[in-house]
């Protein structure tokens, strides 16, 4: 047996012929060593979110919203205050318990960053989630009937992409955090993550709509929609069959970098009180938090600031990579999605 | 030429009275929102909230409350409901502090930027190449408030080789403006230089594989002159384009992030004050403000294009 071919450049065409794209795209992304690392990364960060309730009930003893500011805890033998009497909590040290140190409440920082970190990513997750199905639709409507429908959907981006993105979100999110939202059957509650998630999904529709709905008009021009449509296809047939097809490869490049502006946008709307409500621990809120200790506690603000960086980075690198391999022409161009992060 | 530029800027005009009623619209069908009953306060007697109601014209139908506000705004009487203040003379104090943070701020990105893009192009794949890519990657990776914490914490608190925020007045002493901002202008660039190298590194590589390049070559130019003359400056487009676009997004109120950690007194901070009280009027105003920039430099951008290529024109608009 011969081995198995590696991506061009400098393979015989004739030894790549045959092979599906998805298994030459996993192909040159299994040559980016530091791109698939990054992705391995992002999972890991997941896995070890996801375990919080057992570094909780486990290691810590302590529950992410429990306060402890008259409690002490044994170090080296030595009772010592959470929260010191002029208002110092506690700093980070190698041990079980207050591993990352406690915050001006003496909440344990490192369970409350493990259960920030799961409300982070999965409001990066959910919202990347709402904002793709929301820029599918629009771009396949669009960009199939083109006409009226297009020029009307392609209005509504204008005006949601003029809106200066953190106002809106920061508008929105203070709104909505009071009175909750209902429309019709569905009822959110003012509290719930559900409302950070929707607004960053929506605020971002037109980043990812515009550029999908181009290629569908370019795809609305081909001969396979000719032929579709000469063999009886309906357009829901054909947008889903025919021409969503052809989009995947730009959507899960798209999906993989939005959940990282979502995460950055959701830090930012919790810092300035519009995104997760207290006491609830997302990474954008627990800086949020310190930074009113900057000086005192630092360790308060850099720990889950570091995190966010850290895990928008390998979601950055991974996306760029998964990129590079669906698409090695580039013919995506992520470009300007840099909204409301100022 | 005409044509275009009046349908883009009727485009401009319907933008801005679509976000004028979407904003007016959240802070009115959004229950518990009702400003009279927290001017108030938490007790007040029907009576008092009835009256509050009728001073500020909020007993009125909806399409009449927009009609004034909007008309306020345009003659200069709007005031809030938190302070009482008037709002516009508030966006018009905000302004030499924002113009100075994002002007600043925009010179510094706009010129890293091009020499890491460029740098990065020049020796792609190489160790410089990387490193610029990893700082870049790192740059848009981060949380600007974050940054801006992190460099208030140890260049001013622990090293305090910078103030710890606030704003000197141009006027009143530029060597202290300057000192001032150069930590906010930084912070506020490093997303930018981020953004701006990688795609500059991205189109200059394509460029220098197109034919007008060999062409420049074959005449017998330098190495250096075909980079700088002819690939940068072709690369350099879609640069300008974000530019515009990013600049009206930061002055329009944008930079809310930056200037509230480092406690700016600009259109931003005003921005976020008004926010956290609920207070309609300033909002209103701001995001109004906003977007005009937003849409402005989006039309500016566009004729531009147009004026350069003519295919615009006629056909569909330009690319963002």
């Amino acid at each position: 047996m011969v081995a198995v071919p590696e991506a061009p450049p400098g393979v015989p065409e004739s030894q790549v012929q045959g092979r599906n794209p998805w298994y030459l795209a996993w192909l040159r992304l299994r040559r980016n060593k530091v791109a698939l690392g990054c992705g391995l990364l992002f999972v890991l960060i997941v896995a070890v979110c996801l375990a919080a309730p057992l570094w909780a009930d486990y290691v810590a003893h302590t529950g992410p919203n429990d306060n402890h500011i008259t409690d002490t805890v044994l170090i080296d033998g030595v009772e010592t205050d959470i929260v010191a009497p002029d208002g110092t909590p506690l700093g980070p040290g190698l041990r079980g318990r207050y591993l990352l140190g406690a915050d001006q409440n003496g909440r344990d920082v490192m369970v409350r960053l493990l259960y920030g970190g799961r409300t982070s990513i999965y409001i990066g997750l959910a919202a990347a989630a709402v904002t793709t199905v929301l820029a599918v639709v629009v771009a396949l409507l669009a960009g199939y009937y083109r006409g009226w429908i297009d020029a009307v959907l392609s209005r509504v981006l204008d005006v949601i992409w003029a809106f200066p993105v953190l106002l809106l979100g920061i508008a929105l999110g203070t709104a909505l955090a009071i009175g909750g939202l209902k429309l019709g059957v569905i009822a959110i509650a003012g509290d719930s993550i559900w409302i950070p998630i929707l607004i960053i999904g929506l605020v971002y529709v037109p980043y990812m709509a515009r550029p999908l709905r181009g290629e569908i008009l370019a795809l609305r021009e081909k001969e396979f929609v000719e032929a579709a449509v000469a063999q009886g296809m309906g357009p829901l047939r054909i947008m889903v069959g025919e021409l969503l097809p052809n989009i995947v490869s730009t959507i899960i490049v798209f999906f993989t970098l939005n959940i990282a502006n979502n995460m950055l946008l959701e830090s930012a709307l919790s810092f300035l009180g519009a995104g997760v409500r207290p006491p609830n621990a997302s990474w954008g809120t627990m800086i949020a938090d310190g930074y009113q200790m900057i000086y005192t506690a630092p360790h308060l603000t850099i720990v889950p600031g570091l995190m966010i960086v850290v895990t928008v980075l390998s979601l950055n690198v991974f996306g760029d990579g998964l990129r590079d391999a669906l698409d090695p022409k580039a013919r995506i161009r992520i470009e300007a999605n840099d909204a409301g992060r100022h | 030429m005409a044509r275009f530029i009046a349908r883009r800027l009727l485009g401009m005009v319907a933008v801005l009275f679509a976000i004028s009623v979407i904003v007016f619209l959240i802070f009115n069908v959004v229950p518990n929102s009702d400003p009279a009953a927290r001017i108030a306060g938490k007790n007040a007697d029907p009576d008092l909230i009835a009256r509050v109601n009728a001073d500020l014209g909020l007993d009125q139908p909806l399409p009449v409350q927009y009609v004034t506000m909007m008309k306020q705004i345009f003659t200069g009487q709007l005031t809030s409901y938190a302070s009482n203040r008037n709002v516009v003379e508030q966006i018009w104090e905000g302004l030499p502090a924002t113009f100075s943070l994002c002007i600043g701020a925009a010179v510094i990105w706009m010129s890293l930027a091009v020499l890491f893009g460029y740098l990065s192009a020049v020796h792609a794949g190489r160790f410089a190449d990387r490193a610029l890519t990893v700082l870049s990657l790192v740059g848009i990776s981060m949380p600007v408030f974050w940054l801006a914490a992190i460099l208030l914490y140890f260049l001013s608190f622990k090293v305090q080789l910078f103030p710890t925020g606030s704003y000197v007045d141009l006027t009143e002493d530029p060597l202290d403006w300057a000192y001032h901002l150069v930590l906010p202008w930084f912070t506020l660039a490093v997303l930018f230089i981020g953004f701006y190298s990688r795609v500059l590194r991205s189109n200059m590589l394509d460029a220098m594989n197109e034919d007008y390049v060999r062409t420049a070559r074959a005449k017998g130019l330098s190495e250096r002159q075909v980079r700088i003359r002819h690939v940068l400056r072709n690369s350099m487009i879609p640069i300008v384009t974000l530019f515009g676009l990013d600049f009206g997004m930061v002055v329009g109120g944008g930079a809310i992030l930056t200037e509230t950690v480092y406690n700016l007194p600009g259109v931003g901070l005003y921005a976020g004050e008004a926010i956290r009280s609920l207070d309609l009027p300033p909002l209103m105003a701001v995001t109004m403000f906003g977007a005009f920039f937003i849409v402005l430099f989006n039309t500016v951008v566009d004729v531009a294009y147009a004026v350069l290529d003519p295919r615009i024109r006629l056909g569909e608009a330009a690319p963002a």
